[in-house]
């Protein structure tokens, strides 16, 4: 490294002996100019990929020993997308988390926002109307399909496929402007909320999601033109990155990563939550376990969501969005003109929230990554003591040098895209 | 020594001056063809990809190449510590150099006579021209390999071994896939090549050896899906990592210079060269029947380019020895045992 120093003047610090005082008080070793360009032990290069890399999906960082092109052992390193979410929600009132949860997992927002509005209603004891619980999964099936469409994208961009991304894109923009549509946000929306949903969706919102049922297959069909039978992803993705049911079990993997390997765990179907026992749906799964078998479930299950969101767009209950109970929600407006009491419950809920009991809850919903829980403690104020988020990306990440061992550099991308981990979930 | 006798001295069957103005020429069209092969590229990637591409620029983005190379001439040169200074610097000029270099044999249009002069529209008419040509395409990996090797980064050495070991083997399968044109035509002689097309090209003939070509031309340009040695994803940027300013846009022109010249090769070898799709066509000048054939030729690169993903490394070399090279042996085997057949009865 060559410094650049300032010029020395007269009179004032700066130059050669500030530059190394500054270096001493910060404990910076005066041999770290002298580092050496390659280390060679046992035969292995040792390759840093990362934190800045353009298919380590944003800021994970794997040091990557290699015989060759072989990668022999594969260490990921994390945290450079730290961000103490866990720690803010002490911080702030519980509706007020709401948008943090936003920013953990930024491809699935809603999902994270229904993660934590679920807990916090099983301490509250609230029950959301049958239309929320219907809307919350409607907004959750196309934020799943949408985080799916960016991990078809890059997941094909990894492999060298640049054309698949942009048509991925093309279809998550309609999603994305149904996002804008009922909350006024194309990504953050915030639009679940503890107790319900941040306001009933407007009369276009039918239409706009009934084209999406209509024209998703199609595009689906496109992408699997595409890619699923083209020989060249065949071969690179068949029989790379196995691992098997018991493994992967045991590093604790969940969602797609799992059925990939065969084992039909879904929680929507092992602990429904939000009326997803109402509608009809299967769960894909894989048989051996590899990366193209995770990319099927994937796949297929883009479609499955097609189908509840249909499902449950035929059956839309009609009713409130939020529930009654008005020490959670704030009343309509037309009340709160009206009745004393309710004008209080609006005041208290808008300055202070409100009070959840005494107690702890474990509250897991399946994300598009797998498995994300909510683990909340509340010592009856209107803040969380602690929120524990056991992140999907996080337990998938740690099969990766398992899954690497042995590989090729290129697979290695192939298998970080087929896990897809995205770094604001994994460091929270 | 008289003027008129400088003036009218010959390298081989050419007057030196002749030389020296097609060798200006075809440089700056070839610099240009380079540039605008750019714009071409993004164009049909933003038209296959939904988007409308550089339209900025002067009339429909048509100057983006000129805004491109000045600030490519800008920008600064940033080189890594450690590096071999001297290789360094000069492994980007190999990468435009060997590509241009080919282009020297390759004939154009047929020969015209000009006030009872022959007109040979190759800057350097060569009997054994093929050989010249498959001598210094080989050059290229140099320009990868030095600047790979020069830059002292890892992902730089990787790119590099990873393109030294493609072009080895993926120079054999294309030699032997134009092995076929050779027997038919019975000539190393481009000229001949082509007119010897003139009932039916060669691709008709060949289609075998054309397809093994275009996949051979597509791994040694590093193209998708052979674009190994800098794969993106993988490797960052592969051999040209460390590069910047006009000594990565060197790189840049090489490999489009390259894409120019193995689809011109494909176009004399295969599609006909100068030769008129139909006879009677022949009013068009051969010139232009021949940039368009070869711009259908980088079309098709480019076509590919956009919709494939990437091989994996140890499958290319799979491919290259074990599929291409046996089939280009076949094909030569094939050719032979007719030509020869033929030429007995």
């Amino acid at each position: 490294m060559a410094a650049i120093l300032p010029p020395q003047q007269p009179g004032l610090p700066g130059g050669e002996d500030t530059f190394a005082e500054g270096r001493r008080r910060l404990g910076v070793p005066p041999d770290l100019d002298n580092v050496e360009l390659t280390e060679i032990g046992e035969d292995t290069m040792e390759l840093n990929m990362g934190p800045q890399h353009p298919s380590t999906h944003g800021v994970l960082r794997l040091v990557l020993d290699l015989d060759g092109e072989v990668v022999r052992a594969c260490r990921p390193d994390i945290g450079f997308l730290h961000t103490g979410f866990e720690k803010d929600f002490e911080r702030h009132t519980y509706q007020q988390c709401i948008p943090y949860s936003d920013r953990m997992d930024y491809l699935a927002p809603l999902i994270n926002n229904l993660g934590f509005s679920l807990a916090a209603e099983k301490l509250l004891g609230v029950e959301v109307p049958p239309r929320g619980q219907y809307l919350r999964v409607i907004m959750c099936e196309l934020a799943r399909l949408g985080s799916h469409l960016i991990w078809f994208g890059t997941h094909a961009l990894d492999m060298g496929a640049t054309t698949p991304f942009l048509y991925a894109w093309r279809e998550r923009e309609t999603i994305m402007d149904i996002n804008e549509l009922v909350s006024g946000v194309r990504m953050h929306t915030s639009f679940i909320r503890v107790g319900g949903l941040m306001a009933d969706v407007p009369d276009e919102f039918e239409a706009m999601v009934r084209t999406v049922v209509h024209t998703f297959p199609k595009a689906i069909d496109e992408y699997e033109l595409l890619i699923t039978k083209n020989p060249i992803w065949r071969e690179r993705t068949i029989g790379l990155g196995t691992i098997s049911a018991e493994d992967a079990l045991a590093y604790g993997m969940s969602g797609p990563c799992l059925r990939g390997s065969g084992v039909a765990y879904d929680l929507r179907k092992a602990q429904p939550y939000s009326s997803y026992d109402h509608f009809e749906f299967d769960v894909p799964i894989g048989v051996n376990g590899d990366v193209y078998d995770r990319y099927l479930v994937r796949m297929r299950e883009m479609r499955e969501s097609l189908r509840i969101i249909e499902q449950a767009l035929d059956n839309l209950p009609s009713g409130p969005v939020n529930t009654l109970d008005r020490k959670v929600a704030p009343p309509p407006r037309n009340e709160i003109n009206t009745s004393m009491e309710s004008l209080i419950h609006h005041f208290k809920l808008v300055t202070e929230g409100f009070s959840v009991p005494r107690g702890q809850v474990y509250q897991a919903v399946e994300s598009p990554r797998g498995e994300l829980g909510f683990y909340m403690v509340s010592d009856g104020s209107n803040r969380p003591y602690r929120v524990k988020v056991r992140a999907p990306s996080f337990s998938n990440l740690h099969a990766l040098p398992y899954m690497v061992k042995g590989e090729l550099i290129a697979d290695v991308v192939a298998v970080i895209g087929s896990i897809d981990i995205v770094l604001g979930d994994v460091d929270r | 020594m008289m003027l008129a006798d400088i003036w009218s001295y010959q390298i081989g069957p050419d007057y030196w001056w002749l030389i020296v103005l097609k060798g200006v020429i075809i440089v700056l069209f070839l610099a240009t063809a380079a540039a605008y092969s750019t714009y071409a590229e993004r164009k049909v990637a933003a038209h296959i990809q939904l988007r409308i591409g550089p339209n900025r620029v002067g009339p429909l983005g048509l100057l983006q190449p000129a805004a491109d190379a000045v600030k490519l001439l800008f920008k600064e040169n940033v080189a890594p510590a450690g590096r071999d200074k001297l290789l360094y610097l000069v492994a980007p000029a190999f990468a435009a150099a060997a590509a241009i270099f080919a282009f020297a044999v390759i004939p154009v249009s047929g020969v015209s006579t000009v006030h009872g002069y022959q007109l040979h529209w190759d800057i350097a008419h060569l009997n054994v021209g093929l050989l010249y040509i498959l001598a210094v395409t080989s050059l290229g990996v140099y320009a990868i390999f030095l600047g790979g090797w020069s830059a002292n980064s890892k992902y730089s050495l990787l790119g590099a071994l990873r393109s030294s070991a493609q072009l080895i083997s993926y120079e054999m399968a294309v030699a032997f896939a134009l092995m076929g044109a050779v027997i038919l035509s019975q000539s190393l002689d481009l000229e001949q090549i082509v007119l010897a097309q003139h009932r039916a090209w060669f691709v008709l003939l060949q289609p075998l050896g054309f397809l093994l070509y275009f996949t051979g031309a597509l791994a040694e340009t590093n193209r998708l899906p052979f674009d190994l040695p800098e794969a993106e994803t993988e490797l960052v940027a592969g051999y040209h990592t460390e590069y910047s300013g006009m000594r990565f846009g060197f790189y840049f022109l090489g490999e489009y210079i390259n894409m120019v010249t193995v689809c011109s090769i494909a176009t004399v070898l295969f599609l006909g060269g100068w030769l008129p799709i139909l006879p009677f066509l022949d009013f068009i000048p051969g010139v232009l029947w021949f940039l368009a054939k070869m711009l259908l030729l980088l079309f098709g690169m480019m076509w590919i380019r956009w919709t494939l993903p990437r091989l994996r490394y140890d499958r290319l070399m799979n491919l290259g020895w074990k599929v291409m090279l046996p089939l280009g042996l076949l094909n030569i085997a094939v050719t032979g045992a007719v030509v020869a057949v033929k030429a007995s009865l």
